[in-house]
């Protein structure tokens, strides 16, 4: 898609409003922009430059508005025309991967996960956009500076997590007899067995859901304290702790609503907002869905959001979907993405953007945690937390291919899945995937 | 310029004495078709063995590996079971569509009233794409809408919606189900084309010999119409084997991997999981099915001598 005078008019509308909403931010940001270091632009774009970006498709109209007119701004100030190419989410990888082998295409790329880690040495080393962005807004977050980093070495520029939280109903969870929503995993099985109890069950996707059937997955092991690998990139999932994370799986799958093990992406969101299912975890698309809808006003009003429970590792620790953008090596105006780059980080554009994405994209520098959006509902607020409490793919293994395959090819997602409806034993299930884990990793 | 002059004649020479030629007429006639095949078939799939024997990954060529895909692949019980799946789907989708798009021919074949809407409207689920037909069954066997559980449980059959996607057997007879009701029409229309090229003359002059209808059906339609049954049945087990859309929609392959085909597995370890070369090896690992059943459709089947009157 090119950014022509409609679009931004379209974008130009939507910032208006979205600025008329906000009020008081609004002034902030224009006294942030007013102090903006425009003039302190790291990367000067080469002459007669112009760019093209392939990025996920959007998921939240403001975001892509938003995005675009930022896009749009950048092109007025320096007269880099920028191209976005839009590719639904799975296209991104191959669709990339190709351009970079290739070496045509587009000039950068926005994707999933690790990745840049297929292609690094196809890449352009951004250590000194990272470095200048990390100075400038209050440094990049652990879990997402590693998907930009590869031996010391920028290699991407980490964008946003999506956020993912418990999704549940207030009426429902306090007529299971819970004032208060738990915090760790065992009151969590608590507070799903009262549900079953109650005839408002709990629903977690076990089938083939590439975003929420990982992130529970994840959730799983690691909130138990279980790893498919160490540091070193040696598989360790065979181990007690995944063996106590099955387990406890297996008390959860008892308590959920019946056919979970054939939820893909969406069926949660259904359930949920057909009444079926009490609670779920999701990003805020669900929270907005039911909103959107006046048919949907009691549900959206009893909705309340959380974080997943904190198991006995003792910290909150997820699987956040996140978001980076690569310049290929083989871009002629590798300055003019810098510069577009830095130019969407600036404090007033990516507060922008942030904003605009009602709480779906969640920053990967820290100054944005001051974002208004975060307060703006409580319901936004456990979403504010996808960055802090992300661990990378394949912890504590190095990304790449191996953690990249491990996760398409739904490994953890299997081994949960063969356990909890008893095709294989905890042990079986654990030894199969240590089997497939060993082939990614080998 | 004499010499540019005195090359083209004898390069016109040589192509007019092609032409001229019976055998060179044809190789020319061919060669566009030829060039066609050799870009677009040999080549994709010469590249597709080639990259079962290596460690590509996206975005990484990689290095020749022998055997070892294939070696992991026969250790691997994922693809195992996706064999049986994909056998399993593949026989039993294969009869059922058989046996139900002959019976709708022979049915289409009579003088029915509204024959020509008949026809027209049989064709429909063969004509809306697949991935829309897919769709719709996946709200049919949705675990928590499916109108077949609603209204049975209306109907106070059952007490509980069915796990049609969630249990393993439940899954694999629904996709087998989706598959026969999307490929019906394919051997219907065919085989329907095929009964209209029998002479009626045959039947009656059984029925005057005394013939009874089943006799009349397996003694003088059946025989006659085999050889269409051969090119339909050949081609409805390919796309059945290669089913790939109708499972990507509905389950991606889901409950823990119980309607996983080779064509899913392939995809899902090729693309997304970026194994380019394992990916590779279980579609090449397709091809020997696919060519038995060819073999078996065209020798088994097809029973030329037999028609011809020599068995």
């Amino acid at each position: 898609m090119t950014i022509d005078r409609r679009t931004l008019l379209k974008g130009t509308a939507a910032m208006a409003a979205a600025g008329a909403l906000i009020g008081p931010f609004g002034a902030r940001r224009a006294a942030a922009q007013a102090a903006a270091p425009a003039g302190a632009a790291m990367f000067t774009p080469e002459e007669g430059a112009s760019l093209r970006l392939l990025r996920w498709v959007p998921f939240v109209k403001g975001e892509e508005e938003a995005w675009n007119a930022n896009t749009q701004a950048f092109t007025e100030a320096t007269g880099v025309a920028v191209t976005i190419d839009q590719e639904s989410w799975e296209d991104v990888r191959p669709k990339a991967a190709v351009a970079a082998n290739v070496g045509t295409g587009p000039d950068m790329v926005m994707s999933w996960f690790d990745d840049p880690f297929q292609y690094p040495d196809k890449l352009v080393e951004v250590t000194d956009l990272c470095t200048m962005l990390a100075e400038r807004h209050g440094g990049f977050y652990e879990g997402l500076a590693a998907y930009g980093q590869q031996d010391g070495k920028w290699i991407s520029t980490p964008l946003c997590a999506i956020g993912n939280a418990i999704c549940y109903r207030d009426s429902h969870v306090k007529a299971a007899g819970f004032n208060e929503f738990p915090r760790d995993t065992e009151g969590f099985l608590k507070l799903c067995q009262a549900l079953k109890e109650k005839g408002t069950p709990a629903g977690f996707p076990h089938g083939k859901a590439v975003g929420d059937g990982n992130n529970y997955a994840h959730w799983l092991l690691w909130s138990h304290g279980g790893q498919t690998v160490n540091e070193a990139g040696e598989v360790v999932i065979n181990s007690p702790e995944t063996a106590a994370a099955i387990e406890y799986a297996k008390q959860l799958y008892a308590t959920f609503i019946p056919g979970t093990e054939s939820w893909l992406d969406i069926n949660n969101n259904r359930a949920f907002l057909a009444g079926e299912v009490s609670l779920t975890a999701n990003g805020v698309s669900l929270y907005y869905a039911a909103m959107k809808d006046p048919a949907l006003k009691a549900i959206a009003d009893d909705i309340r959001t959380v974080n997943l429970p904190v198991g006995p590792v003792g910290q909150p620790v997820e699987l956040a979907q996140t978001s980076t953008v690569s310049i290929f090596s083989h871009c002629k105006f590798p300055n003019a993405a810098k510069a577009y780059l830095e130019f969407m980080f600036r404090s007033e554009n990516m507060n922008r953007w942030i904003e605009a994405a009602s709480a779906y994209c969640c920053q990967s520098l820290r100054e944005f945690e001051a974002n208004p959006v975060w307060t703006s509902n409580p319901i936004h607020a456990p979403y504010a937390k996808a960055s802090e409490s992300l661990r990378v793919n394949g912890y504590a293994g190095p990304l790449g291919p191996a953690s990249a395959g491990a996760m398409a090819d739904y490994v953890l997602v299997d081994m949960f899945a063969e356990a909890v409806t008893g095709q294989r034993s905890t042990e079986d299930a654990i030894a199969n995937a240590e089997r497939r884990l060993q082939r990614y990793y080998r | 310029m004499t010499a540019t002059l005195e090359t083209r004649a004898p390069r016109r020479r040589r192509l007019g004495r092609l032409s001229e030629s019976r055998n060179g007429l044809g190789f020319l006639f061919m060669l566009p078709a030829a060039v066609f095949l050799l870009f677009f078939l040999t080549y994709p799939l010469g590249l597709g063995v080639w990259l079962g024997f290596t460690d590509s990954k996206i975005g990484r060529p990689g290095v020749f590996i022998g055997l070892e895909n294939y070696r992991w692949l026969f250790d691997d019980p994922v693809f195992w079971l996706t064999v049986f799946n994909t056998i399993f789907y593949t026989v039993f989708a294969s009869i059922a569509k058989f046996a139900l798009g002959l019976w709708l021919a022979l049915l289409l074949n009579r003088h029915l009233p509204f024959k020509n809407f008949f026809r027209a409207v049989i064709l429909l689920p063969w004509v809306v794409p697949t991935v829309l037909s897919a769709m719709a069954f996946w709200w049919i066997f949705d675990s928590q809408f499916s109108i077949i559980s609603w209204s049975l449980m209306r109907l106070g059959v059952i007490d509980q919606p069915i796990n049609f996607l969630g249990d393993p057997w439940n899954a694999r007879w629904s996709v087998i189900a989706a598959n026969i009701w999307r490929g019906i029409p394919f051997v219907a229309i065919s085989l329907l084309a095929g009964l209209q090229t029998i002479p009626q003359s045959l039947n009656e002059a059984a029925a005057i010999d005394g013939a009874t209808s089943w006799q009349r059906f397996t003694k003088v339609t059946l025989p006659l119409l085999t050889p269409i049954i051969a090119v339909v049945m050949t081609f409805s087990v390919l796309f059945t084997f290669t089913d790939f859309q109708l499972i990507y929609v509905l389950t991606r392959g889901g409950p823990v991997n119980a309607t996983h085909l080779m064509a899913t597995l392939s995809f899902q370890r090729a693309i997304p999981g970026g194994q380019l070369g394992e990916g590779a090896a279980i579609a090449v690992a397709m091809i020997p099915f696919l060519l038995a059943a060819i073999l078996f459709s065209f020798f088994g089947l097809q029973r030329r001598r037999w028609q011809q009157g020599n068995d």
